[in-house]
């Protein structure tokens, strides 16, 4: 069984559904790639996972238990973890002020978790004084991820984390999530950039209308002609 | 010498009053900047509140007052201040839970808000009318004077006299203790970086676990305390009606637009400004010139504008800044 199982996901914001019957799986430690056009319910399918989009069908089971009903605070106390796409940073506290408001719900010592945050991002270390808001696009995409990971997440879900940012920072944030799914925190990510996110993933989920249209490895996908022609651009 | 007397004429009718009405003006931008920055909306009720929270000082005060409670030299309101900024916390929390709560709820636009405030704001006006009354009220007891007028003209031989009043030194040490507390708690304390970030991001501060119940009770008891602190303090200074509270909701909101909303520093800095503008426009200089530019005639008082029209000036400071810089001169939300 999957860490993260969410099945058969239907539902939207008002009257019309955006997702039918979407299905997203994580294991533990691996990361998985939502990728598909624009419109294609990408984004709200992670909101559907992270409970802020109520479901008309299906549900969503984090390490075996079900939390469909659970709203998106109380799925940060089960161990989701969220990096929203944009205003995902407290921009006139400082990066550690960031990082302790990341770690709000946790009654005990975080000081160990902030310095492991400061190892994976040593540029953060640097800044630690500094106002989140006057920092960089990719300075402030690894604020918000280092936000989410105080909380010690088993799940980290990234909502498009290098939209606005150059390549090389793009490489540079991949080669971070990796490292982070290394430590055993499964990682769901929607990305724009659909090669390289799939060159990293090791499950990849194309969705096209708000259902899975191709599902299978990253390698696999990238290797499949039709997902190249379709959605990679040959 | 005539120099030395234009400098403490300016000190004793500009600077002296500017400062301590600077400084009563500064921590009631601060309550109202706090309000926007954490309920985002601009509390016209404010003023009220500064009244609320006078008028239970002292009604405290003279129950101090007939029990025989002095406190030397310093006025006897200062130990009723506690009793009236809990009573106010009270009084403007119950507010919160009956009115606000439930537009929060329906999360109504901020201008649905503002227009609660102003029924919020009435009500407070008539409560507080209808307990301590219409008139004008003096509470200030103890010691008159740090300097008196002649004290001074005696030890220094100046034709101009220098008159420190007692409330004038309380109103700054005061407010700079309040205004230190307050920093301290936002930018210290578990509670107050969680505020700061609730006003940030409110969206984020929920994903990170921020209650808001618990954000929205803090903002408004200390909203409270700051409106009784300063409302006591200018009450001390100048003297206590209930329609005057009101009138200050203008140069309190110039404060804080001036500054920047949203920004404590920025309410700080607006307060000052406001309150020098305000006093200097409207000080007759005549007296000031004449000692300065020696052999000067002045043919009138050399004042801009009359007191009677001092409101005026923080207008015009408020639209002036709307125009040219409207998040403030502090960089703050954008109204």
């Amino acid at each position: 069984m999957s860490f993260l199982e969410a099945e058969n996901m239907t539902g939207g914001y008002g009257a019309a559904d955006i997702l039918h019957g979407c299905t997203l799986k994580v294991e533990k430690g691996q990361i998985a790639v939502i990728v598909g056009p624009n419109g294609a319910g990408k984004s709200t399918a992670m909101k559907a996972v992270f409970g802020m989009l109520k479901l008309r069908g299906g549900h969503v089971k984090l390490d075996g238990e079900d939390i469909t009903t659970l709203s998106p605070q109380e799925r940060v106390h089960k161990g989701m973890g969220f990096v929203p796409q944009v205003n995902n940073v407290f921009p006139t506290m400082s990066v550690e002020e960031n990082l302790e408001m990341g770690a709000f719900i946790r009654p005990d010592d975080f000081r160990g978790t902030m310095e492991q945050v400061y190892d994976l991002f040593p540029i953060l270390k640097e800044k630690r004084h500094q106002n989140a808001g006057e920092l960089s696009g990719g300075q402030r995409q690894q604020v918000a991820v280092g936000r989410a990971l105080m909380t010690q997440p088993k799940l980290l879900m990234l909502d498009e984390p290098t939209a606005g940012v150059s390549p090389i920072v793009m490489d540079e944030l991949f080669d971070r999530i990796i490292e982070v799914a290394r430590t055993g925190i499964s990682i769901l990510m929607v990305e724009q950039n659909a090669r390289q996110a799939l060159e990293i993933a090791d499950q990849g989920y194309v969705l096209v209308q708000g259902a899975n249209k191709y599902t299978d490895t990253g390698a696999a996908l990238m290797a499949d002609p039709e997902v190249r022609r379709t959605f990679l651009g040959g | 010498m005539d120099f030395l007397n234009a400098i403490v004429a300016i000190l004793n009718y500009v600077f002296v009053p500017a400062t301590a009405y600077g400084a009563q003006l500064a921590l009631g931008a601060l309550g109202v900047t706090l309000i926007y920055g954490i309920l985002r909306f601009s509390n016209f009720a404010h003023g009220d509140t500064m009244a609320f929270g006078t008028a239970m000082t002292i009604l405290v005060t003279w129950g101090l007052q007939k029990l025989g409670l002095h406190f030397g030299p310093l006025p006897t309101a200062l130990i009723a201040l506690p009793f009236g900024i809990a009573i106010t916390a009270a009084f403007v929390l119950a507010t919160d839970r009956a009115v606000y709560a439930y537009y929060r709820k329906v999360r109504a636009a901020p201008v649905i808000l503002v227009m609660v405030s102003v029924g919020v704001m009435f009500v407070m006006n008539g409560v507080t009318r209808f307990v301590i009354g219409v008139d004008e009220i003096q509470f200030t007891d103890g010691a008159r004077f740090v300097i008196s007028a002649k004290g001074f003209r005696e030890a220094t031989g100046l034709a101009e006299p220098l008159a420190i009043r007692t409330t004038q030194v309380l109103t700054v040490v005061l407010a700079g203790l309040v205004v230190w507390a307050l920093f301290w708690f936002l930018n210290k304390t578990r509670t107050g970086k969680s505020m700061r970030a609730f006003s940030d991001n409110e969206d984020l501060a929920l994903l990170s676990g921020i209650n808001p119940n618990h954000v929205v009770a803090v903002t408004w008891i200390i909203a409270a305390a700051l409106a009784t602190t300063a409302g006591v303090l200018y009450g001390l200074d100048k003297s206590f009606k209930a329609f005057n509270y009101f009138q200050l909701l203008l140069p309190i909101f110039a404060s804080a637009i001036v500054g920047g909303l949203g920004n404590p520093l920025g309410a700080i800095a607006g307060g000052f400004i406001i309150a020098y503008s305000e006093v200097a426009v409207t000080y007759a200089w005549k007296k000031v010139a004449t000692y300065a530019i020696p052999g000067f005639e002045a043919e009138g008082l050399m004042q801009l504008l009359s007191t009677e029209y001092k409101f005026a000036v923080s207008f015009a400071i408020l639209i002036i800044v709307l125009l040219f810089k409207p998040t403030g001169l502090f960089k703050g939300k954008a109204v």
